[in-house]
């Protein structure tokens, strides 16, 4: 028989007890499961509806007509409608709660933002229209790029790129463009341990060959063993800042200085740039190329992984060979977009080409412009001083269970690092990991850097209330603790989700990736 | 600052307990002389919701919208009507401020749509597989070349005429880089789809041939008789689809033989947008499963032999892979394959061939309309939504006289082969759901005055 609640209330519940009947639908209340769309449509269906006078003409395309129709399902716009509502129930976001990835800055996204970039002016305007019908459009692109270079005090920026690593290869392309027009063959990039994988692998796809600089004990690049690697056959180095311990390079200065007396270029991944936004300029650090993550940064939506968008800073040494198209404001405010036709007469002959169809991710163009606009210098500043006093708030109220291998050497930036060393045998990140899902989190990001064993990378940003990051560092204190004893409990995390872990060798084994009747 | 919750106090209480008197001693490891004093210099500082609204609601205000005006624009991104549910469902905050989804067990929702829209794309597409998205039909361009010359080992892939020129351009800059070597064809003003010079262009060195599925002149290739003279050559065809709706009316590409598809998938559910965020769809033959590029989403079980998913096959991605990757790419266009998979899912393939139907009408429709324009005529053979009409005079003027009457009206090839002049007097004009008869007789009318 159940017992009374606090009221005394003792409903009438039976003598089941704990024996939790099975229900015929799968479902269990709220927790809704969701077959897919292939097992509910049926042939034929549709949700939309055309207009009757639209009664098309006999098709005119001969051989060219196929004989049946996609064998795509259909349903109705409620049907259409419930699915993926109930499908978005089965993820966790932001709006949700924190989701402290390190690297990935999951901050808020402001509705405003996604206001504005639905205004028709913005969205319902083709790439291609005459100029001078897209005089907004355009603005908003010289708009944004004008903050981007005052904010990182470089003299040019390229809008085109269309993601994080996208603008990674722009920039190295810039670097190739350069040494060509130099007349120079330089082989070899250098890119630290603990890089993000794409800057590697984007070195790689730009023709390049990647060498490794290795770290210091304080978790910063060897400034050392770097300078020592120079020579005439290095294009130069990729270096992240704040790195992807959460470290700002201090050296970075310093190396900046050695590379470009050896004829190489800095190539700064700014995926990290959420930590120092207001606060330091990268130009006053000599980089000659960043990517700006908008989707990091400046809180356009990640979306379930994308879209991204990464406009890259410029020096003065790389910016003759940005890609096209641009835009750019004449003396009487009139925009421009310079493409293959005009570039000549825009004094931009030696672009390196052209990256993509149209002129970038306008969509977040739009919404990055209205977050910055909100923020203002003042405000961005606040972005960067709370997103690191939240980072080092965590940092020193977990430091006791939790291994932080650079908190003996400093402060860190805007995300926290830790290693799993002090756990019980067997018990690893993953279950960190896993446990931070049962408690209601998103988990940080796990086994990276690799230069960390067991990393636990822990990014709270900036719109984190203080009350929501002592939650966090409430339940990370207690599963740290539980990790340390060993409680089994924790092996089999998460226990409170539509799906418990999930065999990832079999999906690689025998790799199903389209729906079969 | 409305999006910052901290209050001084909390700041205060978090200073002291980190045991630094002010923030800057956070920022201890920055040189001084990089640490800015105050706001940067020059730049305004915090504004309201309503006073940001109002500054871009003015931008948004000096633009000329596809929906305010008779619009005729194509040639790679095309304006369709997009079912209100469409932007309804992708701006659930679960969907929205969702990251990629790398833990499984919280992520079934973004995962099992990834899976439908994978099948959705290999559908369409008539291929046995395609990946979660890519970028831009443009960049997925790059990557099947790239992927084609991995498979067969081969350097060489030709680049046809009809393929539109900002995929070429984005191709040829990144062979610049490679060792890749890229035959662009030059595009002709012809009726028929110059297969025969495409066919005579393949050669036992070629490792692709890349031809565009209508073109860019809205001409429709023969691909099952280019597939099998590229078959005969060891070569691959790489289909590129940049209006994915003609495929309610065209037979799959996949079905007529080409190996791998790619596509600009906008015209489904996204939108516009000026020229992106846009959509890069990329499907292939089941065989080539390990040299594909970006994320792919597979079915699994979990640990109480439920249907799960979750993205798999990332030994080839640059976060196991780094320089080894089999592309640079870690992002795709999530929500924009959120849009075209709902969207699709409203149409199924009895609402897309009718919605096809319906676009190949209007531009019957628009074709008779301005073919009875003297001086004017149709160029294409045979066309989908979009088709290539010959004006007396370079159709650049043309479309900035007809955009001075509030006209859009159509891509001058002048705009896209600026350093062709025997194109220069060709316009690309585009027909879809969204065209009505009054729109035609404004565009019609006002050709007449124009030229």
């Amino acid at each position: 028989m159940n017992a009374p609640n606090a009221s005394g209330w003792r409903p009438e519940m039976g003598e089941a007890g704990a024996i939790l009947p099975a229900t015929v639908s799968g479902d269990h209340g709220l927790n809704l499961e969701e077959k897919l769309i292939f097992e509910l449509a049926a042939p034929g269906t549709y949700g939309v509806d055309f207009d009757d006078a639209d009664v098309a003409p006999a098709p005119a395309l001969g051989k060219f007509l196929r004989k049946a129709a996609p064998a795509l399902p259909g349903l109705t716009e409620p049907e259409v409608v419930r699915h993926y509502t109930r499908l978005s129930r089965q993820n966790y976001a932001i709006d949700l709660g924190p989701f402290p990835l390190g690297s990935c800055t999951m901050k808020h996204n402001p509705r405003l933002n996604e206001k504005v970039a639905r205004m028709a002016g913005f969205a319902d305007v083709h790439p291609l229209q005459p100029t001078q019908t897209v005089q907004g459009a355009l603005k908003v692109i010289t708009q944004l790029a004008d903050w981007l270079m005052a904010l990182t005090g470089m003299p040019a920026v390229a809008m085109t790129p269309k993601a994080g690593a996208h603008g990674e290869l722009c920039g190295l392309l810039c670097i190739r463009a350069a040494l060509t027009a130099r007349g120079e063959e330089r082989p070899v990039v250098l890119v630290p341990e603990s890089a993000h994988g794409t800057n590697p692998a984007t070195a790689a796809f730009a023709g390049f060959r990647v060498e490794n600089i290795p770290a210091t004990e304080d978790g910063r690049v060897d400034v050392a063993a770097l300078t020592a690697r120079l020579g005439p056959d290095i294009a130069g180095v990729m270096i992240t800042n704040p790195n992807t311990c959460g470290l700002f390079e201090r050296d970075l200065k310093t190396i900046s200085d050695a590379v470009h007396a050896a004829g190489g270029y800095v190539y700064c991944d700014g995926a990290n740039f959420n930590a120092i936004v207001g606060k330091v300029r990268p130009g006053d650090l000599g980089v000659d190329a960043m990517h700006i993550n908008l989707h990091k940064t400046f809180s356009t939506p990640h979306g379930g992984g994308g879209p991204g968008s990464g406009p890259v800073v410029l020096s003065e040494a790389l910016a003759p060979f940005a890609p096209l198209p641009f835009a750019t404001l004449d003396a009487d405010g009139v925009a421009h977009l310079v493409e293959e036709g005009d570039a000549h007469d825009h004094g931009h002959p030696n672009s390196f080409g052209r990256m993509t169809a149209f002129h970038g991710q306008m969509g977040m163009f739009t919404r990055a412009l209205t977050y910055i606009l909100s923020h203002g210098a003042d405000g961005l500043r606040q972005v960067s001083e709370d997103a690191v006093l939240n980072a080092n708030y965590i940092l020193r109220e977990l430091e006791d269970v939790l291994d932080a291998p650079f908190a003996a050497y400093g402060p860190c930036m805007h995300e926290a690092l830790f290693s799993d060393n002090g756990m019980a045998e067997g018990f690893s990140t993953l279950d960190i990991a896993k446990g931070l899902i049962d408690e209601g989190f998103h988990p940080m990001t796990v086994y990276f850097p690799l230069v960390v064993h067991g990393a636990m990378l822990v990014e709270p940003t900036e719109t984190e209330s203080k009350a929501g990051t002592d939650r966090l560092i409430a339940s990370m204190r207690s599963l740290a603790e539980r990790g340390r004893a060993g409680d089994v409990t924790l092996k089999s995390a998460p226990h409170y989700t539509p799906r418990r872990r999930v065999d990832e060798t079999l999906a690689a084994r025998k790799p199903k990736l389209v729906w079969k009747d | 600052m409305r999006y910052l919750p901290l209050t001084p106090a909390d700041r205060a209480t978090m200073l002291a307990r980190i045991g630094v008197d002010n923030i800057d001693a956070l920022f201890c490891d920055v040189p001084a002389e990089a640490l800015q004093a105050g706001p940067i210099a020059g730049l305004p500082g915090h504004a309201s919701e309503m006073a940001v609204e109002r500054h871009m609601g003015r931008l948004a205000g000096e633009n000329l919208s596809a929906g305010a005006a008779p619009f005729f624009l194509g040639a790679g991104a095309y304006k369709h009507h997009i079912p209100a549910s469409v932007d309804h469902l992708i701006q659930r905050g679960e969907f929205l401020t969702a990251y990629t989804p790398y833990q499984p067990e919280i992520a079934q929702g973004t995962l099992q749509v990834l899976f439908e829209f994978q099948t959705q794309v290999a559908r369409l597409l008539g291929t046995d597989i395609a990946n979660a998205s890519l970028y831009d039909g443009s960049t997925a361009c790059w990557e099947a070349i790239a992927m084609a010359h991995r498979v067969t080992k081969r350097k060489k892939s030709i680049l046809t005429g009809g393929l539109h020129p900002h995929y070429v351009a984005t191709a040829q800059t990144m062979a610049r880089f490679t060792d890749d070597v890229l035959v662009a064809q030059a595009p002709v003003l012809s009726g028929d789809a110059e297969d025969a010079a495409i066919i005579a262009a393949i050669d036992g060195e070629t490792s692709a041939v890349v031809v565009q599925y209508p073109d860019i002149l809205g001409r429709i290739p023969d691909l099952a008789a280019i597939a099998a003279a590229a078959q005969a050559h060891g070569a691959l065809l790489i289909a590129v689809v940049t209006e994915p709706v003609a495929l309610g009316l065209l037979e799959a590409p996949g079905a007529l033989g080409a190996d791998i598809v790619v596509g600009e998938g906008q015209s489904l559910g996204v939108g516009l947008q000026f020229g992106g965020p846009y959509l890069g769809l990329f499907g292939c033959r089941e065989k080539f499963l390990r040299q594909i590029p970006g994320r792919l989403c597979g079915e699994t079980l979990d640990a109480e032999g439920r249907r799960s998913f979750v993205l798999t096959l990332s030994t080839r991605e640059q976060h196991i892979r780094r320089e080894k990757a089999t592309s640079n790419i870690c992002t795709n266009s999530g929500l924009c394959a959120l849009a075209f998979s709902i969207h699709v899912s409203l149409l199924g393939g009895a609402g897309l061939e009718r919605l096809a139907r319906i676009n190949h009408g209007k531009a019957q429709a628009l074709a008779a309309a301005v073919a009875a324009i003297p001086g004017v005529s149709v160029l294409n053979d045979a066309y989908f939504n979009e088709f290539t009409v010959i004006l007396p005079k370079d159709a650049r003027e043309v479309v900035d006289a007809l955009a001075a009457k509030d006209i859009l009206g159509g891509v001058p090839l002048g705009r896209l082969y600026a350093e062709t002049p025997a194109l220069a007097n060709g316009l690309l004009l585009t027909a879809t759901e969204c065209t009505s008869d009054e729109d035609i007789a404004a565009l019609v009318a006002a050709l007449k005055e124009v030229l």
